[in-house]
């Protein structure tokens, strides 16, 4: 299910580093031509239908046609993805649709301090088996034996 | 029209390497991946390094959509809550049939909770039981769980939020991120023997070439995909399971810098939906699914399938049955002509509504619930395999009206899922760890200064996300040990920068020097293409080492011949071509691939056994051994070398200690 786009929506997101789908695909598929200021699929063979470029396109410029080896035709799954929620529109190949809608997570973007009001371990503690954030009465330092 | 004879990428490859510049970059600790280990490591080592010293993350993609999980999960799928590490370690002990190192599997059931909470703290949401809605797992809200392992999440975020606090860890500290560089090779030190010095890789945006040096480095970079010939044909190769873009390299790069490589043999062959590959944990675990065959039949229960578990006692009649010997009865069905197998979706999903109707519910509270149930089915598609809820679309498949068939699909090579290959790694530095197991540095190699978690580890798998985000973290600190350890070491690299340029860009010189003596550049007697070598190398990994067309079958036999494929293969890797960055990065994964498939046959060469029943079979030995190390048997580690010196490969054998009693 080979992602591709639509050239009536897809602005090229100003060009280069800034193209949003280059800039996510995890398997450096989406690139930019700067003639056309049009993204596309350079190998889709090696699509793996991910989604992360459909969810990032600030068009909402890509969709995904589904693996012509694979699916009959018709069938259509496309995300809408904001800040703490996801809907899913499926169409199926028969014209009946089903719409879902998913929490995807609790906190605002860019709002994860993964520091603050954690432990700062000294020097000394580097040659024990705790994690930073773990303390010395968690499981952490069980042994076997304390199992048997 | 113009002669197909030329490049046809967006960002082309330089020929000329007096314009490809060479950035040098020197680092205390260097972080090669961007998965759920490289993201644990990251957050991890910042409290550990002292200040002043330095590192960096380097990844080939982009950080907030790397690794396995960049697609998202429905499930974590070891949370260890309530139950114990041992438990945990006997679990995953049987599962893997027996040979598993315990220690790394108890160490990382005692840590891999609290990588769970932090998860929750950051934002992943987390299904909690009726009553405990919004109450959070450190505050003893109780987790959905499916399994006695797995717990429920809404995890169409997931890395995107480990990757977030990653980062912001990263800034904090002031350390490096590097996106979009590949790195394809690891560098010995020039005076201290068997020892890391640094890295080397190329951008895959701009003509450029990096070497890293680093006192320690962390390669978690994922296991292998495209390896085996997958079931699809044309635009479906990229529909495998596990990610397509994990090539390998983890395994190749330690591998071809000495390090000690452990049950290589092992693989992991997914049953899933067919040809979408969706998850099939949640339709047994939560919706409770049965499997049968063609004919309706309960297969599991016959007579003939429970006489095929004895065979394998104890892990055949252990209460839960191992991944591999599901297959197996799967592969038995099919083999006599009782396929194919289904997922019996419609039975479970009705079973919900008449247990409701049952209690008495109402028709409106009932198709409320219904809601419920349907798009809770759904989403398990959604978070993590958006393409097989795509195919069940195409085919108008509801599941509550029609089951849908299952397949085991094509071979992977990974350490961290229901597989265990990897490399052979140190034990937690403590008493209760066998001698054999520890050599003072938690989840270094046999290497000095160079760790691995995640897909990386071999003989312990069961780590999942979670584990793997845990795992890294274990390692960082450990490399912040070594670091100080080894203040006084400064990483001397051998090699020049020109000429680790020259091998980096050598197919871009092979494409260039070559690519106009034919009018179509993907037909050429003087190179070959990466798309080419890969589709070669799944051919006859395919037929000879046991893929999915002789039902995961292979022989003494048909491994040498597999053998002989596998030297021209890598002969003939000296002549990849590549004329975009992109093609670069595609030459380098295909090197990986072949390399570490070739360990994999090795030890399936070596261990004159079949182990794991379902995932492999050896025709000419297809019993699994009951005996240990000690008794001259097979219940035991293979271990393999590859000898960076004289390019020899050697195979033992490696005694498997019980730390957990039964």
């Amino acid at each position: 299910m080979p992602s591709f786009v639509n050239p009536e929506k897809c602005d090229g997101c100003k060009g280069g580093e800034k193209t949003a789908c280059m800039y996510i695909c995890p398997n450096d598929l989406m690139v930019l031509n700067p003639d056309a200021m049009r993204a596309y699929n350079q190998e889709p063979d090696q699509c793996w239908e991910c989604y992360s470029c459909v969810k990032i396109c600030p068009q909402g410029a890509i969709e995904v046609r589904h693996y012509a080896d694979i699916a009959p035709m018709g069938g259509y799954v496309q995300p809408m993805r904001g800040t703490d929620s996801i809907m899913w529109t499926v169409k199926f190949r028969n014209g009946n649709m089903k719409r879902f809608k998913f929490p995807i997570r609790t906190t605002p973007e860019g709002s994860i301090k993964p520091y603050e009001g954690k432990p700062s371990p000294g020097a000394d503690q580097l040659d024990n088996e705790l994690l930073f954030t773990e303390t010395a009465d968690s499981r952490a330092t069980c042994k076997p034996s304390d199992f048997s | 029209m113009a002669l197909p004879n030329k490049p046809n990428w967006e960002l082309l490859a330089e020929p000329d390497l007096s314009k490809v510049p060479v950035e040098e970059h020197e680092y205390d600790a260097l972080i090669v991946g961007g998965g759920m280990a490289a993201c644990g490591a990251a957050w991890e080592i910042g409290k550990w390094l002292q200040d002043g010293q330095t590192c960096a993350l380097v990844d080939k993609a982009a950080l907030e959509r790397s690794g396995a999980v960049a697609q998202g999960l429905s499930a974590i799928n070891t949370y260890i809550g309530e139950n114990t590490p041992a438990d945990y370690v006997r679990m995953v002990r049987n599962d893997l049939m027996g040979v598993v190192r315990e220690d790394l599997i108890f160490d990382l059931g005692r840590h891999v909770d609290d990588s769970v909470h932090h998860f929750e703290e950051w934002g992943l949401p987390i299904w909690k039981q009726k009553g405990d809605e919004g109450k959070k797992l450190t505050e003893g809200g109780k987790p959905v769980r499916t399994g006695k392992w797995q717990i429920m999440i809404n995890g169409e975020s997931y890395k995107c939020i480990v990757a977030e606090a990653a980062k912001a860890a990263l800034e904090e500290k002031g350390y490096d991120l590097f996106e979009r560089i590949f790195i394809v090779k690891l560098l010995l030190d020039a005076n201290k023997p068997n020892t890391i010095a640094g890295a080397v890789g190329f951008s895959v945006r701009e003509n450029k070439v990096h070497i890293f040096k680093a006192k320690a480095m962390l390669v978690a970079c994922g296991g292998a995909v495209n390896i085996f010939r997958p079931r699809s044909t044309d635009e479906g190769k990229g529909r495998a399971w596990y990610p397509v873009w994990n090539a390998g390299s983890t395994y190749t790069m330690c591998m071809q810098v000495g390090a000690e490589m452990t049950m290589m043999e092992n693989r992991f062959t997914p049953s899933r939906f067919k040809d979408g590959y969706g998850p099939v944990g949640a339709w047994f675990l939560l919706f409770k699914a049965t499997v049968t065959n063609g004919y309706g039949e309960h297969y599991l229960k016959s007579e003939a399938c429970q006489k095929e578990l004895q065979k394998y006692a104890p892990y055949g009649t252990a209460p839960i049955i191992p991944t591999c010997l599901r297959n197996h009865l799967m592969l038995f069905e099919m083999k006599e002509g009782r396929g194919p197998i289904f997922m019996d979706t419609a039975a479970a999903l009705n079973a919900f509504l008449e247990e409701k109707r049952a209690e008495g519910m109402d028709e409106k509270a009932l198709k409320r619930y219904w809601k419920e149930l349907e798009s809770e089915a759904w989403e398990d598609f959604l978070d993590m395999s958006v393409g097989q809820a795509g195919l069940w679309a195409s085919m108008n498949i509801e599941p509550e009206k029609v089951g849908s068939e299952i397949m085991p699909t094509e071979p992977y090579m990974l350490g961290s899922h229901s597989g265990c290959c990897g490399i052979w790694v140190s034990g937690p530095n403590e008493d209760w760890v066998p001698d054999d197991y520890k050599w003072g540095y938690n989840r270094m190699t046999t290497v000095n200064g160079l760790f691995t978690a995640g897909d990386g580890v071999g003989a312990s798998g069961h780590k999942f996300s979670s584990g793997s985000h845990a795992e890294g973290r274990i390692a960082a600190k450990s490399m912040a040990r070594y670091i100080r350890d080894n203040a006084d070491f400064t990483p001397t690299i051998k090699q020049s920068a020109d000429e680790l340029k020259a091998e980096i860009y050598k197919p871009v010189t092979v494409y260039y020097e070559n690519y106009q003596k034919t009018t179509h550049e993907m037909v050429n007697p003087n190179y070959i293409k990466p798309r080419h070598m890969m589709e070669r190398l799944m051919k006859y990994t395919d037929e000879y080492g046991g893929g999915w067309s002789p039902y995961y079958m292979t022989n003494g036999k048909l491994l040498e011949i597999a053998m002989r494929h596998l030297q021209w293969l890598r002969e003939d890797s000296e002549k990849m071509a590549a004329g975009g960055l992109h093609e670069l990065l595609r030459a380098w994964e295909n090197l990986h691939r072949i390399w570490c498939v070739e360990d994999h046959l090795r030890h399936i060469q070596f261990r004159e056994e079949s182990r794991y029943p379902g995932f492999y079979y050896r025709g000419d030995f297809m019993e699994a051994d009951s005996r240990t190390f000690e008794e001259g048997g097979w219940k035991c580690f293979v271990n393999s070398k590859y000898n960076p010196e004289t390019g020899e490969w050697t195979c033992e054998k490696k005694p498997c200690h019980q730390i957990i009693p039964d």
